[in-house]
């Protein structure tokens, strides 16, 4: 159902069917909609069974990866050590809000995978990391929590199968990078939200030290629905041409779009269609100008690249971009693609964890560079210099926020490099400091020497 | 079924956890003495965790909901229940945005100004919340104290730009427009 | 360790074979390659934060940081290939960018891994346009001041007090180009009896000691190894003198020892070694006109001559410094021996303040170098009130330089004194013979640590005044007692104490070189299980 809108009929709800419905944010409502046979199901089965099922269905991480669920949970053997399972619930990835509308109509539908999750992990305990501005998710989730608690659903004894899964909620405190994996791990421990150099992998030595899996809402929302249906069931939505792209997807759609919210379809979907016919396409008497299809971190597409495109994971990257986390920004033909693009910039500035020399100084370096271009202070080399920074804060860092913030630049300066060019300063050699820029701002032809 | 976006009608709850106790000058009180609710409330939450230090971005919450901010002297004492030091609780809440380490209005407003934001207008709505709480500069406390308007990155909603934040309450869809209407709300 | 496998790989064209697990950075380092690194260092856990160290390893989809990287069997590393260089390249100038470039007033100028690593490999210019960030300097409390300026974050001395202190005073505050390092008004690093060494760890100018500020230029600077003198523990050092006078204590790594530790009460006591109040000359009692006595300046000859006769026919109560070399105290032990006296020693303690992650190293109760030494040649130790108990009338003290600090005890009368020492205390003034030796800087020789670990330290300064090596005095003083003849060398004077003394034997100079070895009964010296485990 394309929350906040009435739901199209092109869309597949499954996630998103009940939506909007208030009463399914109760146990009962959710029993009612089917919810817990599942689980009840799981419960049942050896764990190994549901990984199976799970890596036919061909289910792949929601988070932004992309990585096949099934094959991450086999990792996980019965190796008699405590395990974990992490619920990703940070969504921060600007553009992205499809988790959000999970938790907050369907709260049931993730203590279900969550727990569903765990016990296919052998973990005995989940906890669900919320982020700490998701004040109304973390009231449902967290009364979803303990109603499930309440009626034995989950615990010591969970619907009665002697088997033991326990469900904590932890709230975020505010930070992005708390949805890296394993900064969230970091986070949940009680540390500053560094992300972790790898190895050891999650699966090794993740939450405390343990052997750990984490996934996202709505990659967990999915996994009760895959056991209720079959693998074969999941699998027909998608491509026939492509089978490592199935299941349903929720989009989130922001930005100048007629009609923004979620949207869910069948991984395969005409890029096209969904953006001008779904969505209703840019605002009244507006055009789209450019779109970025997968949060924040993945490069532009223009209009017309946006036309053809496939949405799916193969598909995106075919079109020059990725799916990501599945958050689509619309750019309308009123913007100012440098000032855009130098805002996206700041938020990178702002969320990097401080780890990394590149990250930490590249992305505030970029930002200023590209605020100073767009306040009319550009000068021609700016260009060179941005693309040389980018370069060195990609592929080199611990995670990929570095690249993430790189991302927009070099393949704004790319498709747009017009825009930037008509900002430019008359004068070349002339450079004012933000904030200093008066009619006695000495020119200088270079930067002081090092 | 009939839904809008969502913006229920701020909730007194929800609103009343910052700000009540922001002049406090005299010597520190404690919010974990033994006996309390927010000590017993930290003990349920420390059982959820193999170990102590996971319990610190929950105790900061509960110091936040009790006291508006966290001071150092709260980290402080903080540090003392989890067995860790003060300077290693101040590293940690300096890391995390929504820890306030000063004292803030008795609103706090946080408006989102991220790209997706950005673009559908959401600098006018902050600037009508600076125009009309009297801050005029972000991350100021108005003079009578009841509000802070800061800017803050994404905040998760995305398609319901320009979300704000009052406190706990977060708001949808908010325009400039609707800004003075939303204040005259606020008890 | 027999049966850990080996792994051979080659870097920069050369094989090397390490150990399974040894990170590339470190097996680079083993055929004499330097890979260029901030966040790492030996004595720390890894971070792999400041990603300078990257390189290419071929086959891997991105370069690796090498501190962080373990080697693999066959593995082909590239250090300097164009990707890895340019690479390191963009790091120096992301670090450069805000850096305020204050070299000219910067302490660690001359010794900065920033300098160096940019001069090797970094632009030869800025292309930034932007205003730089700015920071006021911090006092973090103890010898530490922050220029916040000049931090690249490497989180070095955050994981020292965190991993090896184990005392979290200083964190990693804010995020993004914000981040600086922190701490809480609570407590700072004045609480910390080992936090000094976060100077030494930053590999830049951002933690400076406020006792070596604006001091003197790091290419102005002598070097020489030495051996902390403050304590048992016997903490490796370096003695950094400018102009033959000592202006800084840092430490010298000796995984055995102290690993690249010093403490701050070590490290900052060292003003000692430049008392202006030394003995400058060898004196010997003389009548004055008026018929009193006086002690007069002489030569060698004569003062040798005349303590020697001093101490023929009469015993010896040598009341010795346990800061003194073995050497001098083996000497010490054959006055006493021949004289058939006694050999006492007194030693100043204080506190034991551990330094918790590394295993056996602490500022030791004991505060001087050689109380074992002093042991296992036969003094007796005693409280210092007590020293001289049983002094006969007839005896001579031989006060070797100990000062008995706070103590000015009235000798029995007809007692006659010698005196052997840098000072000469104001309780000894009454002294016959006066033979001035150099201090610990000024001359080489070894101390016997806690553990019976014999260690070296070398000549940092010159003599002062006239005053000769102690092994020196010593060795001329026995020689004009009709004991041998002198020795011209100390590793002469150690080779005789090794040959005469069973503790020692077996040992050299050369054998001990410049990280030491343990006297032969050192196993009674052992620290408890519980003790060495507790890292
Ligand atoms: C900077 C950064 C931010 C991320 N933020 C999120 C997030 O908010 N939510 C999320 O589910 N995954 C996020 N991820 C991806 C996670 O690291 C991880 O891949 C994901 O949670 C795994 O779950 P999945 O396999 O179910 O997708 C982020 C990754 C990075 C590098
Ligand atoms: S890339 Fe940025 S956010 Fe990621 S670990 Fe490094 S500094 Fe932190
Ligand atoms: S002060 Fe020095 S050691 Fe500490 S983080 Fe900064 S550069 Fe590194
Ligand atoms: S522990 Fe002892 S030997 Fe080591 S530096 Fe301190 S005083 Fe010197
Ligand atoms: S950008 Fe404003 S909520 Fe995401
Ligand atoms: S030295 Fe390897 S990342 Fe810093």
């Amino acid at each position: 159902m394309g929350y906040p809108h009435p739901s199209h009929p092109r869309e597949t709800p499954v996630l998103s069917k009940h939506f909007g419905e208030p009463e399914a944010r109760t146990l009962k409502g959710w029993r009612d909609r089917g919810g817990y046979v599942a689980l009840e199901k799981a419960l049942k089965m050896d764990p190994a069974e549901i990984q199976t099922i799970v890596k036919d269905s061909g289910l792949r991480g929601r988070g932004g990866a992309g990585f096949p669920t099934g094959v991450k949970w086999s990792f996980m053997k019965p190796d008699g050590k405590q395990h974990y399972l992490c619920c990703n619930a940070d969504e921060s990835e600007p553009g992205t809000f499809k988790d959000r509308e999970i938790m907050r109509w369907t709260p049931h539908a993730l203590v279900e995978g969550v727990a569903l999750g765990a016990y296919a992990i052998y973990a005995s305990v989940a906890y669900i990391y919320i982020r700490g501005e998701f004040t109304e998710p973390l009231e449902q989730v967290r009364a979803a929590v303990k109603e499930a608690y309440a009626a034995g659903v989950i615990g010591e004894n969970a619907l009665g199968t002697g088997k033991t899964v326990h469900v904590h909620v932890h709230q975020g405190a505010g930070a992005y990078i708390c949805g890296e994996e394993t900064a969230l791990m970091n986070s949940l421990e009680g540390r500053r939200g560094n992300p972790r150099i790898k190895p050891p992998f999650p699966a090794v030595a993740g939450l405390f030290g343990q052997p750990t899996t984490i996934n996202n809402v709505e990659t967990l929302a999915a996994t009760p629905h895959i056991l209720n249906n079959g693998a074969e069931w999941y699998k027909q939505f998608g491509r026939p041409d492509n089978p490592k792209s199935v299941g349903t997807k929720l989009f989130s759609v922001c930005g100048n779009v007629a009609r923004p919210g979620n949207y869910e379809v069948p991984l395969g979907f005409n890029f096209g269609e969904f953006l001008w016919d779904l969505c209703g396409g840019a605002g009244e008497g507006r055009e789209i100008k450019a779109v970025i299809p997968g949060g924040s971190s993945v490069p532009f597409l223009t209009a017309e690249e946006c036309r053809t495109a496939v949405m799916d994971y193969e598909g995106f990257v075919a079109a020059g971009s990725m799916l990501g986390s599945g958050g689509v920004i619309v750019f309308d033909d009123r913007q100012d693609m440098v000032r855009q693009i130098a805002r996206l910039c700041r938020f990178y500035a702002h969320e990097s964890c401080a780890q990394c020399s590149q990250c930490r100084e590249g992305t505030a370096w970029t930002t200023k560079i590209l605020e100073r271009i767009a306040a009319g202070d550009g000068v021609a080399q700016d260009f060179d210099t941005l693309l040389s920074i980018a370069d060195n804060m990609t592929g080199k860092t611990i995670c990929v926020l570095s690249d993430s913030c790189a991302t927009p630049v070099v393949s704004g300066l790319k498709k747009f490099r017009h825009e930037f060019e008509a900002k430019l300063k008359a004068s070349p050699n002339v450079v004012s400091f933000a904030g200093t820029a008066t009619a006695a701002a000495a020119p200088r032809a270079a930067g002081p020497t090092v | 079924m009939t839904y809008g976006p969502s913006t229920p009608k701020p909730s007194p709850d929800a609103l009343a956890s910052h700000g009540a106790h922001h002049d406090d000058h005299g010597p520190y009180a404690p919010v974990f003495a033994a006996g309390t609710a927010p000590r017993a409330e930290l003990d349920e939450l420390l059982t959820r965790y193999p170990n102590k230090m996971a319990g610190l971005l929950p105790a900061l919450w509960i110091v936040q909901r009790e006291r508006g901010w966290v001071s150092d002297e709260a980290m402080a004492e903080v540090a003392d229940a989890l067995d860790l030091t003060a300077a290693y609780v101040k590293g940690v809440v300096t890391f995390y945005t929504m820890y306030h380490q000063h004292p803030v209005g008795k609103y706090f407003i946080q408006v989102c100004t991220t790209t997706p934001c950005h673009v559908c207008g959401a600098e006018g709505v902050v600037d009508a919340f600076l125009q009309h709480t009297g801050c005029g500069e972000l991350g100021v406390t108005s003079a009578d104290g009841r509000y802070t308007v800061i800017e803050v990155e994404c905040l998760g909603a995305c398609g319901f730009a320009t979300p704000v934040m009052i406190n706990e309450q977060f708001l949808e869809s908010v325009t400039p427009q609707r800004v003075p209407e939303i204040l005259a709300a606020l008890p | 360790m027999a049966d850990v496998k080996q792994v051979t790989l080659t870097i920069e064209g050369r094989p090397v074979v390490v150990p399974e697990g040894t990170s590339i950075l470190e097996a680079a380092k083993t055929a004499g390659i330097l890979i260029p690194h901030y966040c790492y260092h030996p004595g720390l856990p890894v971070a792999g934060v400041c990603r300078m160290c990257l390189v290419e390893v071929e086959k891997f989809p991105k370069l690796a940081p090498a501190c962080a990287t373990a080697v693999g069997e066959g593995q082909v590393v590239h250090v300097h290939s164009p990707k890895a260089l340019e690479a390191r390249k963009g790091v120096l100038e992301f670090l450069l960018i805000n850096h305020p470039l204050d070299c000219p007033i910067c302490d660690q100028a001359g010794e900065c891994e920033l300098q160096d690593y940019t001069f090797q490999e970094g632009r030869a210019d800025s292309r930034y346009l932007e205003p730089k960030r700015f920071n006021p300097v911090e006092d973090f409390g103890g010898d530490v001041l922050y220029v916040t300026n000049r931090c690249i974050l490497c989180t070095r001395c955050v994981r020292f007090m965190d991993k090896v202190a184990q005392e979290p005073v200083l964190n990693v505050s804010e995020r993004g180009d914000r981040a600086t390092i922190g701490i809480h008004p609570e407590a700072d690093l004045g609480g910390h009896a080992w936090s000094g060494n976060v100077i030494d760890l930053c590999p830049v100018g951002a933690l400076v000691s406020k006792d070596f500020l604006n001091k003197a230029r790091a290419w102005e600077l002598d070097r020489t190894a030495s051996v902390c003198p403050n304590c048992t523990q016997g903490c490796n050092s370096i003695l950094e003198t400018r102009d033959d006078t000592v202006v800084r204590m840092r430490p010298r790594a000796n995984e055995a020892v102290n690993q690249y530790f010093l403490c701050d009460q070590g490290r900052l006591d060292y003003r000692w070694l430049e008392r202006r109040d030394r003995a400058e000359l060898p004196y010997v009692r003389a009548q004055t006109a008026r018929g009193g006595t006086e002690l007069a300046a002489t030569d060698w000859d004569v003062a040798l001559r005349e303590a020697a006769a001093l101490l023929n026919g009469r015993r010896a109560r040598v009341l010795a410094s346990p800061m003194l070399s073995n050497e001098a105290l083996g000497l010490l032990a054959r006055v006493v021996a021949r004289t058939g006296g006694t050999g006492v020693f007194t030693v100043r303690t204080g506190d034991e303040a551990p330094l918790v992650g590394v295993p056996d190293l602490a500022l030791r109760a004991d505060r001087a170098a050689n109380v074992i030494g002093a042991e296992l040649l036969g003094f007796e130790r005693r409280e210092i009130g007590a020293v001289l108990d049983g002094l006969g009338a007839d005896d001579v003290l031989v006060v070797a330089d100990e000062e008995l600090a706070g103590l000015a005890p009235t000798l029995p009368a007809g007692v006659r004194v010698l005196v052997v020492g840098t000072t000469v205390p104001t309780w000894a003034a009454g002294a016959d013979v006066v033979l001035p030796i150099t201090n610990m800087a000024e001359e080489e020789g070894t101390f016997t640590n806690l553990r019976g670990r014999v260690q070296r330290f070398l000549q940092a300064k010159a003599a002062h005044g006239l005053a000769r090596p102690s092994w020196y005095v010593l060795g001329d003083l026995l020689a004009a007692m009709g004991d041998g003849e002198g020795y011209f060398t100390a590793a002469d004077a150690f080779a005789a104490l090794a040959a005469a003394q069973p503790s020692f034997a077996g040992l050299s100079y050369d054998a001990l070189g410049l990280r030491g070895l343990p006297v032969a009964d050192a196993e009674r010296f052992a620290a408890e299980p519980a003790l060495a485990g507790a890292a």
